[in-house]
């Protein structure tokens, strides 16, 4: 990618506070884009919130998130118009139970893309081809096993033609073998080219595809690298405790 | 589970020969259970049958008795309108009740507040005092308020405000709770693809919200076909007016009023099949 010095997520000094929980106690990140960024951390660190803060679920208390360059905030009336550019994929899949498969991934082209049923179906048939479950088209999410509607989940968000993807922990909630076709489609999507930001356990995953990785833990980026380093040669403390729990298993 | 049904088939020698039982019916069984006539009989609706049983009873008088057919021939021409009035304050009260759910869930403060001393108003004062209320004061302001003559609103009019009024207060509840019965995850799913908070009330929460709050919504309906009853004393002509003025004319109030009874018994029965077959049909095109 040329742009290779062109942020497409920009986030300085942010602060988030859940009443007296401070979640976010002054992150800055840069994601420039087509890089995949991998956050791990204990649970609690603030990974979840940062992430949500990217499009705007969570509302900061302090700092600026700025995507594409355009600042989030309250007032900002085209907010609808940026989470349209980032896909999300959430832990427990949160599809549409009332829609099928297809209806799912069509619904939001008709009334925010604004595209004819026609191009909307066309698109979500090739995403849905795209996750490897073309088949599954007319099926609710009901009768999709996790792996399936998780999947579906990211075509959904695919079909949107986003310009940054978003994971928050997409495999914390399915069964084991369920896990692998999750990551693969992960995969495949990273070495599309596509910008994304994984909160994940997957430590695998993590080498395979992350440009970089960031380690989170009370509300704060304590150390930031690549993989190799990061995942070999931890500089931190806190770090190294983390991943020797982690590996450990 | 199955420990426990192990169990039980081990005491089976005891009270039973297991092979030429399970032969007999056809099929394995675990234990003591209730042979199927047993248990048909003991699902079977009795209650409906006594029910359908006292209605034909009150056909067969109305049949044969010259007091009671009277009762009925007179009683019967309130029907219309006790329908109209429930039909039509139950559709207003509908859309009362959409709105004021979705301000109960509102983050607009003006609106979430509005919707709140609606429900409480309402729901702080019986019925009856809302119908006259509504009927011999805030109508009549109402209308002068446009610059019509008061005397030109007719009472059933009037009436269908008034249940509608009430009515909407309580479908309003019905419809936060089932707005807040989806899971946060939906709405922040909608969200984080582009949709307006409109557009996901719109086509993904409401969807959903209704269909897990329609067994409610016609609960309500046939209260409110019961509580039209209470118009009665605005001297609407429904089906409990009438009945009253037959038993004050002739003096038959047991005639009038057991015909009267039977009638709301019958149009509730009717209406709570139809809303059972709604709900199986419902849930079946669920899975």
């Amino acid at each position: 990618m040329s742009a290779k010095n062109n942020p497409i997520i920009e986030i300085k000094n942010l602060y988030k506070y859940f009443g007296a929980v401070e979640a976010l106690r002054g992150v800055d990140l840069t994601v420039e884009a087509g890089k995949v960024i991998v956050v791990v951390g204990p649970s609690g660190s603030g990974k979840s919130t940062l992430l949500r803060c990217i499009n705007h679920l969570e509302v900061e208390t302090a700092g600026e998130v700025w995507v594409d360059g355009q600042r989030l905030n309250e007032k900002n009336k085209n907010i609808n118009e940026i989470r349209a550019e980032i896909g999300m994929v959430f832990q427990l899949f949160n599809l549409f139970p009332h829609l099928t498969a297809l209806g799912n991934i069509i619904l939001a082209q008709r009334v925010v893309r604004n595209r004819s049923i026609a191009e909307a179906r066309q698109i979500g048939l090739r995403q849905l081809e795209r996750v490897g479950i073309s088949e599954k088209a007319d099926v609710f999410p009901g009768q999709l096993s996790g792996g399936q509607q998780q999947r579906v989940a990211i075509a959904r968000a695919l079909a949107m033609d986003p310009k940054i993807m978003l994971f928050d922990e997409p495999t914390s909630a399915l069964d084991p073998e369920m896990i692998k076709e999750v990551l693969d489609v992960m995969l495949a999507l990273a070495k599309e080219g596509m910008t994304m930001v994984v909160v994940t356990h997957e430590m695998g995953f993590a080498r395979a595809a992350a440009d970089r990785v960031i380690f989170m833990d009370y509300g704060l980026i304590v150390e930031e690298d690549t993989p190799e380093e990061l995942f070999n040669q931890p500089k931190h403390e806190r770090t190294k405790l983390f991943l020797s729990q982690i590996l450990q298993h | 589970m199955i420990l426990h049904s192990v169990s039980q088939s081990k005491e089976f020698p005891l009270a039973l020969d297991p092979i030429a039982e399970s032969a007999k019916r056809g099929a394995p069984s675990l234990g003591r259970q209730q042979d199927p006539l047993t248990g048909r009989l003991s699902g079977f609706p009795w209650w409906l049958v006594a029910i359908i049983l006292i209605l034909i009873w009150g056909a067969y008088f109305v049949l044969t008795t010259t007091d009671y057919r009277e009762a009925f021939d007179f009683i019967i021409r309130g029907v219309q309108v006790t329908v109209e009035t429930t039909i039509y304050a139950y559709v207003i009260a509908l859309v009362i009740g959409l709105v004021m759910g979705l301000g109960r869930v509102s983050r607009n403060l003006i609106f979430r507040n509005s919707a709140r001393f609606y429900v409480e108003v309402v729901r702080g004062i019986p019925i009856l005092v809302l119908i006259f209320y509504v009927a011999f004061v805030a109508s009549v302001d109402a209308a002068r308020a446009v610059g019509l003559d008061p005397r030109g609103i007719p009472m059933q009019a009037r009436a269908v405000a008034a249940l509608a009024i009430t009515y909407g207060a309580f479908l309003a509840e019905i419809f936060r709770a089932g707005i807040q019965s989806i899971g946060r995850g939906q709405m922040e799913a909608a969200r984080s693809l582009g949709m307006s908070y409109g557009q996901a009330m719109r086509y993904i929460i409401l969807p959903q919200a209704v269909r897990n709050v329609l067994p409610a919504l016609g609960n309500d309906f046939i209260s409110m076909l019961k509580d039209s009853s209470l118009i009665s004393v605005l001297a609407v002509r429904d089906i409990t007016q009438v009945a009253r003025l037959h038993a004050g004319s002739t003096f038959r109030f047991r005639e009038a009023y057991t015909v009267l009874a039977l009638l709301y018994l019958s149009m509730t029965l009717v209406l709570s099949s139809l809303l059972q077959w709604v709900e199986r049909r419902l849930h079946v095109s669920q899975k």
